[in-house]
């Protein structure tokens, strides 16, 4: 058995400790599955964590392929600070993609200039609606948020998919799923630094995705915004006392999630793609759930649970080109980071005592007969 | 079949191995595939031709492979990772690789990109396809012949240029042997989804299928054809395993003999991409006549069909153009004229129509 | 045909039956598992392995659940154990699961098995107009309508079941009354996996007898949908399931006779439905109140 009990503080100390053995304890057992399947572990380890970021421009790859999860992931913050569970962020994004989109295909002819910050907004706008559907059911009704936004992914999806085969679709594709390219003021340029040149893969979106996440983590910090937010997670009771409404702020973190997660979209398809087609995102959404947890909901740290993500899927890629190592063990290994990730955040939150199922029913007398 | 690729390799070997000798380091050679060979259709055939070249080539070629890669800015990052590790001929197996391949070609113009199945092409970007319609035509003919309802089931992937060739040419194969026979398609938008493409098969015998033949990539349609006492044509590989009373015949996608040659041109420098960026010449689109699609045994069916097909694959393989007019769609007017044949490029822009018999509407 | 047409409709919602009633018992004691993907999966590459080595169909059903079993227990130590975020673990846990069955079920590719005999009652299936569409199923596909009415039964009439929802309400005054609600709800978990094991063996048994990487291909995602769908009551999802197989089956057969809606709106009218029926359900607060679970997602631990 296994007794929680919650800390009060979380010393920095210990976060790095506990990430630092879950890490650990990954790579032992990535090291088994490796041997087990008959390759050298040592050098299956190095191609997921080293070989990735063992040159300059991986390094720029790596930060490419991190930027819309810390997008997300920023935005994803506040709505689970204040105990709102936005999982559809995948759908957002589609549907920021789709606005952005639509600009850029069917207003290109505006002033070169305005189009991008035009886009922008319309990203963030349009994840934003994809946002409102269960902010509005939530706080009219008391509708379940999970289950909307996870639903509402489902069909933005499907929706997405419609309109790249038909309505949108470039009539020189041949009958392909894809839209015309946007126009060039429309893309995302690479960073191209005076003196310095260009930096690999490394665009401004991604400058933006780390901007965003120390602005998310200022206002949630420093604000009256933020304040707000954690009041509301973490004592509602205390919030409503407080004269805080709970229902603005359900409006506010699901607005500032879909927002994100539609500039994610609106910057993955402008940077990277430059068109839209029936697959803009390729779990983002989901993944950066997973990303904000790591991060403990601290915007900072989920620049590095971002990255550290974003490590072990190009990790799979390396272990694959220099080894042959299937994809799906990247599942497995992925699975077993994330699981040890988690349980380690476990450790930082409660002193966590291990007890003989004697014992601990005992204790639960105890504690029973205290209550 | 096998005998005469492998005859055909020895050849193109023997004529490589004069100038490979040279070449100390072998020739790195890179593929991508969108799933894993583990689908048993379309990444596994590619999976298949990969092996054979190396074990065609030796120690004188290098291949990597990168499986499950997304079509979107992974496959771009892929790419440029396999360029970057000194891959010199890097194959894209899918069509979404595109644009991304495209951009990457840019930038590593020393560098050999090979296109399959798209039509964006560079100076150092070349497309390959086969040309899987021609046994499609084969299947319709022993389609009408076999069927006793009339009634044929197709289960088709998405609405492209692929699918309408091989869609139409069937139809065309099936009104030569039978006048009276129909086509019900079912559009699964999936290349690869075992239960939905059950659910269609199922659907459509319901519907009174007697023959189903699908562009989808597992064996479900095959095995509820098998449970139904129906019959049905595999597709990409041999299917006979998963349906041996069911499967006529089963059109496979060989890739070998086109990476093999291409490889070959890469090292004795004559690897060219045709003359430009929209241009059909020069480009590798083969069919039955090289063994790029093969043709698995005629089983389960009478003496006369097989002889029938037997004599439409020599057809074909003689250079028979299948789209050759009068050909006229579904609602009786004429799309290829008298006199007329779609040539390459218009394969890819005037098949847009549903041949005679056909049932329903073209999608969107 | 129209017989036929219903025969595939009810095939088809067997395995999104088994899973979602599974869900639903891990979703009544207040547990979001949002990991039924991986676990079907699991269960799937473990049915077809074990009864392609055996031969032996019910070894590969029973090996199917315990697979299921097996992941959902990998969930349950870190959620219950650990602690662990639900919605965070649950999605790792679909991302291991679909690495894992890949990575076993490489072998398999290309293999081929015969499906379970189905039971065609002699007399009664021979019977006008239900004779067929009643009697001539395979095992399982009856085993999923015990199941339900089993769960039915147990949610209903059984102090198990009152104790499981009483947590899945309110786990803390249920623990002041002295229900190990960690202990239930562990036991939930692993049901649910033995469910999603189950439905996820009928892909490669019986639906369509061979093994491909992801097979499942969405459908675990469907069965969470269906259980906010039905409510969270049991005979709901049974009808649940045959609404979503009947839309699935309707726009396949809808093609081939010519119509032409885009299908993806056909597609999309599943989760629209799931999330009207979400809207009712929460407008109405005395269902509201009786039926979902109101601790759905939240973590429990006893020294609070």
């Amino acid at each position: 058995m296994i007794n929680l009990v919650p800390r009060k503080e979380i010393p920095l100390r210990l976060t790095l400790m506990t990430t630092g053995i879950a890490v650990a304890l990954t790579l032992v057992a990535g090291a088994g599955i490796f041997a087990i399947l008959g390759y050298d572990p040592l050098a299956a380890l190095y191609q997921f964590f080293i070989a990735p970021v063992s040159r300059g421009y991986q390094i720029a790859d790596l930060f490419v392929k991190a930027c819309p999860l810390i997008i997300i992931a920023s935005g994803l913050v506040f709505s689970y600070r204040a105990n709102v569970w936005n999982i559809g962020a995948e759908g957002q994004m589609i549907f920021g993609a789709l606005f952005s989109g639509y600009v850029a295909l069917y207003w290109g002819g505006m002033p070169a200039p305005l189009l991008l910050p035009v886009m922008i907004l319309a990203g963030m706008l349009g994840g934003l609606v994809w946002a409102m559907i269960p902010a509005i059911l939530k706080t009219r009704f008391n509708t379940n948020e999970i289950l909307v936004s996870l639903m509402l992914t489902y069909v933005a999806a499907l929706f997405i998919d419609w309109t790249v085969r038909g309505p949108w679709r470039d009539p020189m594709s041949f009958g392909f799923p894809l839209t015309p390219m946007y126009p060039d003021a429309g893309l995302i340029s690479k960073v191209d630094l005076p003196g310095v040149g260009r930096l690999a893969q490394l665009h401004w979106g991604v400058v933006g995705a780390l901007l965003l996440a120390v602005v998310a983590w200022f206002v949630l910090r420093h604000t009256m915004v933020g304040f707000q937010v954690k009041v509301m997670g973490d004592a509602p009771r205390a919030g409503r006392f407080a004269g805080f409404r709970p229902a603005l702020v359900t409006i506010l973190v699901l607005s500032i999630s879909g927002g994100a997660a539609g500039l994610a979209g609106m910057v993955e398809v402008s940077a990277n793609i430059g068109q839209l087609q029936p697959n803009i995102s390729f779990g983002y959404g989901f993944t950066a759930i997973i990303v904000a947890f790591l991060a403990r909901l601290n915007p900072m740290a989920v620049i590095i649970a971002g990255l550290v993500v974003a490590l072990a899927e190009m990790g799979g890629d390396a272990a694959q080109i220099a080894m042959g190592i299937p994809k799906v063990v990247t599942g497995v290994f992925k699975g077993i980071l994330l699981f040890m990730l988690l349980a380690g955040e476990t450790f930082n939150r409660y002193h966590v005592e291990f007890r003989l199922p004697g014992a601990a029913a005992r204790a639960a007398a105890k504690e029973g007969s205290g209550a | 079949m096998k005998k005469m690729i492998k005859m055909m390799a020895l050849s193109v070997a023997a004529l490589g191995m004069s100038v490979g000798a040279a070449v100390a380091d072998p020739l790195k050679v890179g593929f991508l595939y969108l799933t894993t060979p583990g689908d048993h259709g379309w990444t596994y055939a590619h999976e298949l031709a990969r092996q054979e070249v190396q074990a065609h080539f030796g120690d004188k070629v290098e291949t990597t492979f990168v499986e499950n890669v997304p079509e979107g800015p992974d496959a771009e990052r892929v790419v440029r990772e396999l360029a970057r590790q000194g891959n010199q001929v890097i194959f894209g197996t899918s069509f979404g690789y595109m644009d991304p391949m495209l951009k990457v070609s840019k930038e590593f113009p020393d560098v050999k990109f090979e296109h399959i199945t798209g039509y964006k092409r560079s100076g150092n970007m070349a497309t390959g396809n086969i040309r899987f319609y021609e046994g499609r035509y084969v299947q319709g003919i022993v389609a009408g012949m076999m069927t006793k309802s009339n009634k044929i089931g197709y289960i088709a992937p998405f609405p492209i240029p692929e699918a309408y060739q091989g869609l139409n040419a069937f139809a065309i194969g099936m009104r030569e042997a039978n006048p009276d026979a129909e086509i019900m398609v079912i559009w699964a938008n999936t290349w690869a989804d075992p239960v939905k493409e059950a659910d269609a098969a199922k659907v459509l015998v319901a519907q009174g299928a007697d023959v189903m033949a699908q562009h989808t990539d597992t064996p479900a349609m095959l095995q509820t054809a098998e449970k139904a006492g129906i019959h049905g044509f595999g597709q990409a590989s041999d299917m006979k395993e998963f349906a041996p009373n069911a499967q006529l015949f089963s059109s496979v996608n060989n890739w070998a003999p086109y990476y093999i040659q291409k490889i070959e041109q890469v090292l004795d420098g004559s690897w060219s991409t045709g003359d430009g960026p929209d241009h059909w010449g020069g480009n590798t689109w083969k069919g039955m006549a090289d063994n790029y699609l093969e043709l698995t045994a005629f089983e389960n069916m009478p003496d006369d069909v097989k002889a029938a097909a037997e004599a439409a694959a020599a057809k074909v393989k003689g250079g028979h153009n299948i789209f050759t007019g009068p050909i006229k769609d579904n609602k009786g007017n004429v799309v290829i004229k008298a006199g007329d044949a779609l040539d390459d490029g218009r394969l890819w822009s005037d098949v847009f129509f549903y041949a005679e018999g056909i049932q329903g509407e073209m999608p969107g | 045909m129209l017989e036929d047409l219903i025969l595939t409709v009810l095939m088809t919602s067997v395995p999104l039956v088994y899973a979602a009633t599974g869900e639903l018992i891990v979703e009544r004691s207040g547990v979001l598992n949002l990991g039924v993907e991986g676990m079907m999966l699991m269960g799937a590459v473990a049915a077809f392995g074990v009864a392609m080595v055996s031969g032996s169909l019910v070894l590969g059903v029973f090996a199917g659940a315990v697979a299921g079993m097996l992941t959902a227990g990998l969930f349950g130590i870190l959620v219950l154990g650990f602690a662990t975020n639900q919605v965070a673990t649950g999605l790792a846990l679909t991302i291991f699961g679909t690495g894992l069955s890949g990575l076993v079920g490489a072998p398999l590719i290309g293999k081929a098995i015969g499906g379970l005999p189905q039971i065609s009652l002699p007399v009664l299936s021979d019977l006008p107009v239900v004779g067929k569409l009643v009697f001539s199923h395979d095992l399982m596909a009856y085993g999923a309508v015990v199941m339900v009415a089993l769960v039915a039964w147990f949610l209903k009439r059984t102090r198990g079941g009152l104790v499981l929802r009483a947590i899945g309400d309110n786990h803390d005054s249920a623990h002041a009354l002295g229900y190990p609600v960690l202990g239930v709800r562990f036991m939930a978990v692993l049901f649910g996996g033995m469910m999603a094991g189950l439905g996820g063996a009928y892909l490669p048994l019986m639906l369509t007898p061979h093994w491909a990487e992801g097979m499942t291909a969405g459908r675990g995602w469907i069965s969470l949908a269906l259980v906010v769908f039905a409510s969270w009551m049991p005979w709901r999802v049974l009808v649940g399931a045959l609404i979503f197989g009947g839309i699935t089956i309707m726009q396949l057969a809808g093609q081939a006779e010519g119509w032409t809606v885009p299908s993806q709106f056909l597609s999309m009218l599943p989760y629209l439905a799931t999330i009207i029926v979400l809207v009712l359900i929460s407008r109405n607060r005395d269902f509201a109140l009786a039926n979902s679970p109101a601790c759905l997602g939240r973590a429990f631990h006893a020294g609070k």
